[in-house]
């Protein structure tokens, strides 16, 4: 045990106050001071970005962390959404309460899904393929429930836009963007517990070897249908907070494929597997799409898509030259270390 | 006894790979499988691991039938095995690869880490724990996958052809810690090898197969002098049994 010396590195709880720390604390306190200068419209920027953040790192728990590729996660944003909207319209229940029955709604959906795949052996392409069409006959058949208001949309009331009601997260964007940044520091803190516990162990060895992680002795059945029982049950946190900041809802735009795809983005540029990534990539898709917008304006241009084109160019280049993500490189330009990779 | 295989068989497709084969592991013995490729030696390996669930036959762990157990189940039971394509969790760090087979008996990862690193000094590992396991060469990722099997914990560790590649005097050390290791924490150790130098310096019994079926066993000496192993296995020029590589 005289070798124990270099792997103490690792464990970053263990040192005074390391560069990464330092950032991290740098960062927090820059997102809890946003408020006081930033106008709204800035704010709404700010919401996005930690609701993709969110909605980022939940689905990380299943493909970084399981290895479990879902191209299904608006699924999850639509029952949470759903869930906590019918309970909010129709019996008055309240967020606070609504997301513990939308989380667990989502969790048993996504286990019974998981529990369908990993029966039959379902895995890799098909497996994704699978949370695709869920997604997709879920959207469908969402358009047929009269009392969730079918194809019409599910409306909540709009109220006191000015006065705080944080019981019925009803209120300014101010109120909105600190829900968001706490749900966001929430999961982040529970995905690196998760990571750093006995189950980050186990999912990595399941996403790197499934034979070799039985072999030691790893029920890997029961631990991937965790790995997606948390993911769902995030994402559907994720999604109860759309309901309430956007206010309406339609099966056509919450479940669509092109929303499981814009939750994928984030992880994807960030760096897949890491805890900073989801939240990095968030921030720079967000911005990237808003610099462009205005980018385009000030050069007075009218023509349709090229933004789309601009947009799709820059994260082609992200790709091709950073295949890891961006925050691997980055951790490693700023002498990180490997401590954040996971 | 501590381990029993009892007229099992097993076929892929109509084709036999293992058929009848009966033999038993004592307490505290190793043994040594030997045998020409495609002899049905590593199928033996996955019936008993929880691979596969033989078509016939039984397999027996302390008494208890563990064959058509799944292999989660055969480790708890007590039985660690290394694959012999390897399969290193190539992501991961080294002393994570052994962080989490040590997980399987440990509380937690502070204690799993512990003996992961005392394991991997064990078998001279130690200054590579921080290296990604795919970073390793071939006969490091053997030596990873004894790692890993033995942070399990086995009663019986199965070994599959894991000095394959080895200079001799690094043979000789793996050969080293295994009898350490049969003799300071009595692991029962049965073991695929075509390094007939690590077979004869470890094994106290031998057993051969040749398509599917045993066709001799017996203690090292006289199973090396066997015509039927010799013509069909390790050559006639071979009864020094010294520097075979089959």
């Amino acid at each position: 045990m005289s070798q124990a010396t270099p792997v103490t590195q690792v464990d970053t709880g263990s040192m005074p106050l390391s560069r990464a720390q330092l950032l991290g604390a740098g960062c927090v306190l820059g997102l809890l001071l946003l408020p006081l200068w930033a106008n709204n419209y800035v704010l709404s920027i700010g919401t996005l970005i930690l609701f993709l953040a969110l909605a980022g790192q939940a689905w990380n728990v299943m493909m970084g962390f399981a290895g479990l590729l879902s191209l299904g996660h608006a699924l999850y944003i639509g029952l949470g959404a759903y869930t906590s909207a019918a309970l909010y319209t129709h019996y008055e229940i309240g967020p606070w309460l609504g997301v513990w029955l939308a989380a667990l709604l989502c969790a048993l959906a996504g286990v019974a899904i998981g529990a369908l795949a990993f029966r039959f052996s379902i895995s890799g392409v098909q497996f994704s393929l699978l949370t695709i069409a869920f997604a997709e006959f879920t959207r469908i058949g969402f358009d047929h429930i009269e009392w969730l208001g079918g194809p019409a949309g599910l409306f909540l009331k709009v109220q006191q836009r000015e006065h705080i009601d944080l019981l019925n997260l009803r209120g300014p964007p101010a109120m909105f963007y600190y829900v968001a940044l706490a749900l966001c520091g929430g999961t982040f803190a529970l995905c690196r517990a998760l990571l750093r516990g006995r189950a980050g162990y186990y999912w990595q060895a399941i996403r790197e070897n499934e034979d070799a992680a039985r072999a030691l002795g790893i029920p890997t059945l029961r631990w991937k249908l965790l790995a997606v029982a948390i993911s769902a049950a995030l994402t559907g946190v994720a999604g109860v907070f759309f309901a309430f900041y956007y206010n309406s809802l339609f099966p056509e735009q919450v479940f669509h494929i092109s929303r499981s795809i814009e939750i994928i983005l984030a992880p994807v540029i960030g760096g897949i597997g890491s805890l900073v990534g989801p939240v990095l990539g968030a921030a720079l898709l967000t911005l990237l799409a808003d610099l462009s917008t205005e980018l385009l304006n000030a050069l007075g241009s009218e023509i349709p898509g090229v933004k789309q084109v601009l947009y799709g160019c820059v994260l082609l280049v992200v790709v091709w030259y950073l295949p890891h993500g961006v925050w691997p490189a980055l951790s490693r330009a700023l002498g990180l270390g490997r401590e954040h990779k996971g | 006894m501590l381990l029993e295989i009892e007229n099992v068989g097993k076929s892929f497709k109509g084709i036999r790979a293992v058929s009848g084969a009966s033999f038993d592991v004592e307490e505290h013995a190793i043994v040594a499988m030997i045998g020409p490729n495609g002899a049905g030696k590593t199928t033996i390996f996955n019936l008993v691991a929880g691979v596969y669930a033989p078509d016939q036959g039984e397999i027996r762990f302390r008494g208890k039938r563990i064959s058509g157990l799944k292999p989660e189940q055969v480790c708890a039971a007590g039985i660690g095995r290394t694959f012999q394509i390897v399969k290193p969790f190539a992501g991961l760090s080294v002393l994570d690869n052994v962080i989490v087979g040590a997980l399987h008996r440990e509380r937690n990862v502070v204690a799993a880490r512990k003996r992961a690193l005392s394991i991997l000094e064990q078998l001279g590992m130690a200054h590579k724990a921080q290296q990604p396991a795919a970073a390793l060469t071939l006969p490091e990722r053997k030596r990873l996958e004894v790692a890993r099997a033995l942070a399990t914990r086995p009663e019986l560790l199965l070994l599959d052809e894991v000095m394959a590649g080895l200079r001799p005097t690094e043979v000789d050390g793996m050969v080293g810690l295994f009898e350490a290791l049969n003799r300071n924490e009595g692991t029962t150790i049965l073991l695929i090898e075509h390094v007939m130098r690590a077979v004869m310096a470890l094994s106290r019994r031998i057993v051969v197969l040749h398509h599917g079926e045993i066709i001799a066993r017996g203690e090292p000496a006289q199973v090396v002098k066997d015509p039927a192993v010799l013509s069909c296995y390790l050559g006639t020029e071979a009864v020094g049994g010294d520097e075979v590589q089959a």
